[in-house]
């Protein structure tokens, strides 16, 4: 569904992605790992669609789509959906709102009616449910006073209203506690299918305790050096990211052009 | 020459016609702002306190002012009919300058109020308000000079001590002809002794295009323990002009909600004066603008602080687009004495283009030790994290911006303390903000936001 090939990208002039080569199929959960500055937020911005960032190289079709041309929200229509590292405060726009106005954009989109209000509050209820979202946070301004952990099961409760067909979920471990974790990854478990996919972005291996990947792939220095297995996962919680570092510093010593790659 | 002179004129030619339609209480003010007007000079663009309002500008075309009181004719429907449906008012009009009597004049209205035409009760009961008219707006300012040599009329409402009006009192006022003209509106507002009220200003225009111009002057007294809600409306065109100064006087523990805003608009200067007279007194002062095309809003406001223990909130928000223009003045001023002083002042506008202008100039000055005040402004766009979140979630960039406009102006709407009016006026916002000026489908009517 996703095929990213050789994706430069930068902010405020400074070159932060220099040559992502990811696949995602339908069915598959991929975890991008890799040390604290590495692209790793950088490249869910620019799959996202962040107009701060400027892409300056290569390519992402998603569906066969050209994914870099499309709005921020036309590839949320299109089934693309980023949870934020720090996810924003809206003072003054309730959740109710805000995630009504989401539904019926998807659906004029795909050229559907509004939803009847019956019909959006059940669905609210279902999703709510997922994720053991109080109703209480659902009134309220998007994020405004949520804990950390409030935030992100509010992160995962709008993934579940809006099911996405690929979930990028950024560094969605942070701030977690251990039983906000568990009830986030349940969410991103059972929502999970063989139909969509999901790439959750960490720096520690934590979360993958929950959520098992099938992919793990190393981003340092804004490229991916090393893909494998969960046991990739394991190595780096065991070794830590120095090993990976050592080595890549020390390739780009002898390579130059290493960068260019 | 001074665009003074013409009304200067206008009166000195017309004293007795002008008089003799009117009522002696407001016909005795008129020799004294005559007086004041002669030696007047009108502030201009840049004068003190005016940093972006040309009175002498607004003021230099050739209004007509309709002294000799003929009817003009006027489809007060055609205005409001249905602006605040599925709320239950007590409902007067003053269509142009003259007060006129509707189904519902004083129906409902407990013993001993008066409300209606100002003419009418200053000639039927000059007594109850002449210890209010014209001692609380000073004819130092030209806006108040002016009215009080031209007004012939506008409306009272008078509550006696321990009189609590529960439903709202609505005032719609229509400026309406085919030809240039100067409406000069008068409002007196008397709350005695714990009595409470709320009133709803409604200033609309017909005829758009056509120049209009209110100038008015609201003159508040809030007696010991009163309570008052004015919130005070405009929806005019882009030819319009308003010049208001609103004076509250304040007593002992008197609780006084204003709450200023502004939709649509062309020229609008509006000015709050309120004194602190009283120990305990409380102020909310209260002001949205929305701003765009070439409209152009100027809130001026002084709160004086004159003895101990008085609080004031005052907030204002400003939307600016397009080429249009904001401006907000606001001293909040501690007379030495008034110990235990509560004031905070607060100004915060998005600018939304490169030729829209915003001017803010929060001031405090105090004179006593042992207060707390505070006062601050912020002029900023939209945060673009907000925006981008919004589209993650499928949302236009359009319509992102839209919602994080009127969640902005939210908590000035959520000030206003009775529920029915805030959903009403936050539905107005709504649409104001989504450019939404097709008239409803129930009734058709013009200017009918519903």
């Amino acid at each position: 569904m996703l095929k990213v090939k050789d994706l430069h990208a930068r902010i405020n002039g400074k070159e932060i992605l220099k040559g992502i080569n990811l696949e995602v199929r339908p069915g598959e959960v991929h975890a991008i790992m890799g040390p604290n500055g590495s692209g790793k937020s950088t490249l869910s911005m620019v799959l996202a669609g962040n107009p701060a960032y400027e892409v300056t190289g290569g390519e992402a079709e998603f569906y066969g789509k050209d994914l870099l041309a499309m709005a921020p929200e036309v590839r949320s229509h299109e089934g693309l959906f980023l949870g934020f590292q720090y996810p924003v405060e809206i003072p003054g726009v309730s959740m109710v709102n805000f995630m009504r106005a989401a539904v019926n954009a998807r659906r004029e989109y795909l050229g559907q009616p509004p939803m009847s209000a019956t019909d959006f509050l059940k669905l609210m209820r279902e999703k709510r449910a997922v994720v053991e979202l109080d109703t209480k946070l659902a009134s309220r301004s998007v994020n405004e006073g949520f804990s950390g952990g409030e935030k992100k099961r509010n992160e995962i409760f709008q993934m579940a209203v809006l099911e996405p067909r690929l979930s990028i979920l950024d560094e969605t471990d942070s701030g977690l506690d251990i039983d906000a974790l568990r009830i986030v990854a349940e969410g991103v478990n059972k929502l999970k299918t063989d139909r969509n996919a999901t790439i959750v972005i960490t720096h520690y291996q934590r979360l993958l305790d929950y959520i098992k990947p099938d992919f793990v792939h190393i981003l340092y220095k804004g490229r991916i050096v090393e893909t494998g297995g969960p046991e990739l996962a394991l190595e780096l919680e065991e070794k830590g990211y120095d090993w990976i570092k050592a080595r890549e510093d020390e390739k780009e010593k002898h390579d130059p052009d290493k960068k260019q790659l | 020459m001074s665009a003074i002179h013409q009304y200067l004129d206008l009166y000195e030619s017309n004293r007795e016609l002008i008089d003799s339609k009117s009522a002696p209480l407001l016909n005795a003010l008129r020799p004294k702002a005559a007086e004041a007007l002669q030696t007047m000079r009108l502030p201009t663009r840049g004068s003190e306190d005016y940093e972006l309002t040309d009175l002498e500008k607004m003021l230099a075309p050739d209004f007509g002012v309709n002294i000799a009181r003929v009817p003009l004719p006027v489809d007060p429907a055609r205005t409001f009919r249905c602006d605040v449906p599925h709320m239950s008012t007590t409902l007067f009009m003053l269509v142009n300058d003259k007060c006129a009597e509707t189904d519902t004049t004083r129906r409902g209205l407990p013993d001993g109020v008066l409300a209606g035409s100002l003419r009418d009760i200053a000639a039927s009961h000059p007594d109850v308000l002449a210890p209010y008219f014209g001692h609380i707006a000073p004819l130092s300012n030209p806006v108040v000079a002016l009215n009080s040599l031209l007004a012939q009329d506008g409306f009272v409402l008078y509550v006696p001590r321990g009189v609590r009006i529960e439903k709202t009192i609505q005032l719609v006022d229509i400026l309406s002809h085919e030809a240039p003209l100067m409406a000069v509106r008068r409002l007196l507002i008397i709350m005695e002794a714990d009595s409470a009220a709320t009133l709803l200003v409604c200033d609309h225009t017909q005829n758009a295009g056509v120049q209009l111009f209110n100038l008015q002057t609201v003159e508040v007294f809030a007696g010991a323990g009163a309570r008052l809600d004015i919130y005070d409306l405009e929806e005019s065109s882009t030819a319009t002009s308003r010049l208001s100064a609103m004076y509250i006087k304040q007593e002992q523990n008197s609780n006084v909600l204003i709450d200023s805003i502004t939709l649509y608009n062309g020229s609008t200067r509006n000015e709050y004066h309120c004194k602190l007279d009283g120990r305990g007194a409380h102020l909310r002062l209260l002001g949205m603008g929305i701003e765009d095309d070439t409209r152009h809003l100027d809130t001026y406001s002084r709160i004086e602080h004159n003895v101990p223990d008085c609080t004031t909130d005052e907030l204002f928000k400003y939307v600016v687009d397009d080429e249009a223009t904001g401006a907000f003045t606001g001293r909040i001023y501690v007379a030495k004495g008034a110990s235990g002083t509560e004031a905070y002042q607060s100004n915060r506008n998005l600018v939304g283009s490169d030729t829209a202008r915003m001017h803010s100039k929060p001031q405090l000055e105090i004179y006593n030790d042992d207060v707390k005040c505070s006062h601050g402004t912020a002029i900023g766009q939209l945060d673009p994290m907000q925006v981008f979140y919004m589209r993650t979630r499928g949302l236009s960039e359009a319509k992102a911006r839209l919602l994080l406009k009127q969640a902005f102006m939210a908590d000035v709407l959520d000030g206003i303390r009775e529920e029915s009016l805030r959903d009403r006026l936050r539905h107005l916002v709504e649409r104001r903000f989504a450019g939404d000026t097709t008239p409803c489908t129930s009734c058709g009517a013009e200017g009918c936001k519903f």
